[in-house]
């Protein structure tokens, strides 16, 4: 399952887009161009990137609160991400979602989820109906560490288990829920260790190497696709920034972030990739010059775009 | 007097609480060092310490049970469940078994808690953190629900609620956090089921629960100077309904528009509405009741949008103006 050099220089690409989409989300926040609160997950861009550089583009994904970056990975046209984060008319979601609430679903992307862990009961409904349905799609479910530990993870995982559903798990353990140290919330040391109980493989990966988690994640995705059931892998990453807009950063040390910006995922894979001699320095640049433009680019569509229509307010709550 | 702000009157409720009685303590998501998500809870696991400021994993529905389990054996908790939309998760543990142990056991136990919610749009937050569910409460015997409008209120009402023996649901609003008003330093109650009249008026009666409350006082106020008076009242406890207030007003303006920012169809404005028509009121009706409430939609991100999803003191204005105008 090794990657062509093509597909590797993608994958730098969408990380770098991921940097700077959330880059210019706070920007945009602090401008006041954008109300609300926004979760950003600059500083785990590998595993957004390596985990849906193992789907197929037509597998699905269900995503998060902190979704942005799988958003990006999916294949999501930015100006209308934009659009939405802005919350306009074009957006994906007609302005009424948000950063919260995105969702691509015709390109794959079964939506970002406000209520943590509300995605992973919907991945047993929409693995079962790939199964009825005799199709060879996957679904990849991610959620945080938190949402492990809610009631609806643990039900999920047993039915997907019994029913050997083409589910892959991805828990994005970046170390807290909100305020709370998965050192507090946890009396295991991998939350991976709890795919056992549900009688599943369970992997814990490096997610600040988006190689490890690509390949991890292969693996998961060949065994669904072949009807053998789920897997649980855990991406060990870390969130830079606060959890959201509203947070002092009072349960962490400078010392703990600083540490982990040492080990940031996006320097790592281009330092790989100039080792490799797949890139030099100035195609490196070049390509996050390219995203940090198509960053831009979006913006300029999402400023140009219309408000909704406040006659509209009322339309779309039932199909 | 002493101003506060709406949150920091809860903070005290709970500060002198737990310094009184050894039994409360605070249990969910986020309350020790972040002071939960709008900081209500700050500075209270420094002084108490983390025995007694719990902070839980993600589990809603851990937390509703962890608090019926307390309060069955003796204890005082005040659970948080960081949004109202998240009590959905909690509902098992709070509708089939802490509402009903009292009733089912004969009256041979009780379950005295609190859990404390923030309710409300207008943070942006779009329709998963954004809802108004009291009503799905207030259905529930066994239950009592509470939805202070000011900080006095708000102080009083969460004692007494934490002194009350039963499971009360006590719901705040985020754009109240930061409202200021008068608050005693010392403890008082208020009990529950008091209706307040907030505002007199002759003209015309408007009955609001939460921010809605804040909101007609203000719209009081604007006709005021167009010469309509508006009574304001605030039933405070959604349950147990003091009724009398209610009809008395009525009977005096014979005019009533109810407002709240829940979505109108189901909503508890049904309730207060039923509640008229079935008493003496209803033979001093000038006008039928209205009600003015949220659209029966979920909370839009949109900015414009959910400024428009529920009623703003220039749409209470309107319809006040509007009832008080109307036919005899
Ligand atoms: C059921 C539920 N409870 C609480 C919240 C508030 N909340 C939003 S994100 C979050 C922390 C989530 O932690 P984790 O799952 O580890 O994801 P992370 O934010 O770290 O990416 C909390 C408590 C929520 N959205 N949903
Ligand atoms: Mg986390």
């Amino acid at each position: 399952m090794s990657l062509s050099e093509t597909k590797k220089r993608e994958l730098l690409r969408q990380m770098y887009t991921i940097r700077a989409f959330e880059e210019k989300a706070e920007q945009l926040y602090a401008m006041g161009k954008v109300h609300g609160t926004m979760h950003l997950s600059i500083g785990m861009e590998a595993s957004a990137v390596g985990s849906i550089a193992a789907l197929r583009p037509d597998d699905l994904i269900l995503s998060t609160h902190r979704g942005h970056g799988h958003c990006i990975a999916k294949g999501a046209d930015l100006r209308l991400m934009m659009a939405e984060f802005m919350g306009k008319e074009a957006g994906y979601c007609r302005g009424r979602g948000g950063s919260m609430h995105i969702a691509d679903v015709k390109g794959g992307n079964l939506g970002a989820n406000g209520v943590v862990g509300g995605g992973i009961p919907i991945a047993v409904g929409v693995g079962l109906s790939l199964k009825m349905q005799k199709r060879d799609q996957i679904i990849l479910c991610f959620f945080g560490d938190g949402a492990a530990n809610l009631g609806p993870f643990h039900e999920a995982l047993n039915m997907a288990a019994i029913w050997k559903l083409p589910v892959v798990f991805v828990c994005e353990n970046n170390q807290y829920a909100m305020s709370l140290s998965v050192k507090k919330a946890f009396p295991i040391e991998r939350i991976s260790d709890r795919a056992a109980a549900y009688g599943m493989p369970g992997v814990t990966v490096d997610g600040n190497d988006v190689m490890a988690v690509y390949e991890a994640v292969s693996q998961a995705v060949k065994r669904a696709r072949a009807g053998e059931g789920p897997t649980l892998i855990e991406n060990v990453t870390y969130r830079w920034r606060g959890h959201s807009k509203s947070d002092a950063n009072r349960y962490r040390t400078r010392e703990e972030i600083e540490a982990w910006k040492q080990k940031c995922p996006i320097k790592r894979f281009r330092a790989r990739l100039i080792e490799e001699g797949i890139l030099t320095e100035e195609e490196a640049d070049r390509i996050a010059q390219e995203a940090y433009a198509a960053v831009d680019a979006a913006v300029a569509f999402a400023e140009a775009s219309p408000e909704p229509a406040l006659e509209t307010i009322e339309e779309g709550v039932y199909a | 007097m002493r101003e506060l702000s709406y949150a920091e009157a809860i903070r005290e409720a709970l500060q002198q609480e737990m310094q009184r009685d050894e039994r409360v303590f605070i249990i969910g998501e986020d309350v020790g060092v972040y002071g939960g998500a709008f900081g209500v809870t700050l500075g209270l696991v420094e002084e108490f310490g983390e025995e007694r400021v719990i902070d839980t994993p993600i589990s809603e529905l851990g937390i509703a049970g962890a608090i019926t389990g307390a309060a069955l054996m003796g204890m005082r908790p005040v659970g948080e469940i960081m949004f109202m939309d998240f009590t959905t998760l909690a509902m098992e543990q709070l509708v089939n078994q802490a509402a009903k142990i009292r009733f089912m056991f004969g009256g041979k136990a009780k379950v005295p808690f609190v859990l404390r919610t923030p309710a409300g749009s207008g943070t942006g937050a779009a329709a998963q953190h954004s809802q108004s569910l009291e009503n799905w409460f207030v259905h529930v015997p066994g239950l009592k629900v509470v939805m202070p409008s000011t900080p006095y209120d708000a102080k009083g009402l969460l004692i007494a609620s934490i002194r009350d023996d039963n499971p009360v649901i006590f719901i705040e609003h985020k754009l109240l956090y930061k409202v200021k008003g008068p608050v005693p330093e010392e403890p008082y109650t208020i009990p529950l089921g008091t209706t307040e009249v907030k505002r007199e008026g002759r003209d015309l009666t408007i009955i609001a629960t939460s921010i809605m409350v804040q909101r007609s006082l203000e719209a009081a106020q604007q006709l005021a100077e167009e010469g309509i008076e508006v009574e304001v009242i605030d039933p405070r406890t959604l349950k147990p309904l003091d009724k009398e207030p209610l009809i008395r007003s009525v009977m005096k303006t014979g005019r009533v528009l109810i407002v709240h920012e829940a979505c109108k169809t189901g909503g508890y404005g049904g309730e207060l509405a039923a509640v008229i028509a079935e008493s003496e009121a209803f033979d001093y009706l000038d006008v039928p009741i209205i009600r003015l409430a949220g659209r029966d939609m979920p909370i839009p991100y949109n900015r414009t949008l959910e400024y428009h999803t529920v009623p703003q003191v220039e749409n209470i204005v309107q319809a006040a103006r509007d009832l008080a105008r109307g036919r005899m």
